[in-house]
């Protein structure tokens, strides 16, 4: 028999947790209902076209689209070296000891730097030298842009994959480490055939997270990209993305379909990060199968 | 007289300030299989794992004196070079789990990157498995993954890894203390028929499977070794009032 204890605790979990259910329920169906005048006005071209010119009420936001593509993989793609290479370094050389704990709090002191601190850093550091490599390449120096601002997005996600993966680096059984150097293997070949492969499901799942948390990243993009609403013509090119657009354009939205067109990129940018989440869940799914 | 494949002199190995293994002289002789017994903590697999120096992997553990493996002292000898000639079984089977049959048995030569014809690879996995006598139950799903087998062929997998890259001498530690009865005999069948091709050194705390399977036996207690010799007088006539008490089971 369950006491009356148990039901009101019963009660108020189920409370709690349909409060969470119906609040992202809520924001789904809000963000929807707003966006559905620019989605009338412009049908499918609010996707397809690259024409944002909010004055002649015009809304294409392919170019916050690309911008926000671009800069995430290509921040993935600049950070995955060093998020790696500290996971090994973390779950296979530096298992114990003062100087693994010490990097470890690094790592998560990373991750707990307010954006708009690392934007700050992208601005004053980064920009100037960026601007340098553009006037020794020859092409005009606008320091601002899609390569500095995935530096800068490389720079706040590291933390993230290398957590989860060193995490799971560390969990590969000894025995399996030791299978390998007894069959007469160096460190770096267990670590390439047997740690990593093992590994892989998880240190994807880590980088999932950092995709996830670059899309959306808004603070430190908006200050380092560029906001110049077209589609990139170079990674050196000044750009823009979603979440950069709304939070850049949200003030100056005067008529109600400017607003409806910015609540509009929210919708979208909500619906791509649901899709690489989904995609991400299918592929570890298949990883683990194999 | 007996030719000695692997011979110690004064051995010792720590685990940072702890003497696990006090000068162990033994020899062990080729092509017999030699079981090392003992209860638990007296340093067998210590012993074990000095002879293809797994032992070093832990921080902090350190080993003295001499491994002399046909007259060169592995101690000295690249380690890497060394864990080729001496294979080892562990206690649980570990398959790689991402890998399938075929290529947990080749899993030595694609880690070291070793090119071979597949061929050569077709016929080294063959040969392996056969030895292993797991052949016959595996040869219609070599590109299964390793981890469905049940514990025993499992087990037997391991063993044909480790006979893949043909080594002088076979190390087991305690290879069957995971499996059923059955599993085990089958083992220990296997490990008889292969000793005409390889030295094997097996670590068990079966005293039975030791009685069974070995032609010599060392008895280690506290670290130290207290007797070794043919099996048959280890077992019926110890010298050492410490081994009769521990085969007779009055402590363990």
């Amino acid at each position: 028999m369950e006491g009356i204890k148990d039901r009101i605790f019963r009660f108020l979990i189920f409370l709690c947790a349909s409060t969470v259910i119906l609040i992202a329920a809520g924001m789904c169906i809000t963000l929807f209902i707003n966006s559905l005048p620019v989605l009338k006005h412009m049908g499918v071209s609010f996707i397809l076209s690259s024409d944002w010119d909010p004055v002649n009420n015009k809304f294409g936001i392919l170019p916050f689209l690309v911008g926000t593509l671009i800069t995430s993989f290509l921040s993935l793609l600049i950070s995955l070296p060093f998020s790696i290479s500290t996971a090994i370094l973390l779950g296979e050389y530096l298992r114990k000891g003062r100087m693994a704990i010490f990097l470890q709090n690094i790592i998560d002191l990373m991750a707990g730097i307010p954006s708009v601190i690392y934007g700050f850093w992208g601005l004053l550091v980064l920009v100037p030298i960026v601007q340098k490599v553009e006037i020794k390449l020859n092409i005009i120096p606008y320091g601002v842009g899609i390569f500095t601002a995935s530096i800068v997005l490389a720079t706040m996600v590291i933390p993230y994959t290398a957590s989860i993966a060193r995490e799971v680096i560390s969990l590969v059984p000894d025995d399996l480490r030791e299978a390998g150097y007894a069959l007469g293997a160096t460190r770096w070949e267990v670590i390439r055939c047997i740690v990593i492969p093992h590994a892989k499901t998880g240190i994807f799942a880590g980088v999932l997270l950092a995709f996830g948390r670059a899309i959306g990243e808004t603070m430190a993009v908006t200050m380092i990209i560029g906001n110049r609403n077209q589609i990139p013509k170079s990674i050196f090119a000044p750009a823009n993305t979603m979440a950069s657009a709304i939070a850049n354009q949200f003030t100056e939205a005067t008529s109600d379909i400017y607003v409806s067109a910015l609540i509009g990129v929210g919708l979208v940018l909500f619906m791509v990060t649901v899709i690489i989440n989904y995609a991400g869940r299918y592929i570890i799914k298949r990883l683990e199968i194999k | 007289m007996e030719s000695n494949i692997i011979t110690t002199r004064r051995l010792r190995a720590y685990y940072g300030f702890d003497l696990i293994l006090k000068d162990i002289d033994i020899s062990i002789p080729r092509n017999r299989i030699t079981a090392i017994i003992g209860p638990s903590g007296c340093g067998k697999t210590t012993l074990l794992r000095c002879f293809n120096r797994l032992h070093e992997l832990t921080p902090g553990a350190k080993i003295e004196g001499k491994i002399l493996l046909e007259g060169n002292d592995i101690l000295k000898l690249n380690p890497i070079e060394v864990r080729r000639k001496i294979g080892m079984v562990f206690q649980k089977p570990n398959p790689f789990p991402n890998m399938s049959i075929y290529d947990n048995v080749i899993a030595g030569y694609k880690l070291n990157g070793t090119k071979q014809s597949k061929e050569k690879l077709d016929e080294i996995v063959e040969s392996s498995l056969k030895k292993a006598g797991l052949w016959n139950e595996v040869k219609d799903s070599l590109y299964k993954k390793g981890i469905y087998l049940s514990g025993g062929q499992q087990q037997r997998l391991c063993i044909a890894r480790a006979l893949a890259m043909n080594p002088e001498v076979l190390l087991l530690d305690e290879p069957t203390s995971a499996l059923d009865p059955k599993s085990s005999a089958y083992i220990e069948e296997v490990l008889v028929e292969l000793k005409k091709t390889v030295t094997i050194i097996i670590v068990t705390h079966n005293i039975a499977q030791a009685g069974r399977i070995s032609d010599y036996t060392a008895f280690l207690y506290l670290g130290r070794l207290i007797e070794f010799g043919p099996t048959e007088k280890v077992f019926t006539a110890p010298k050492n009032l410490q081994t009769e008490r521990y085969l007779s089971g009055k402590f363990g």
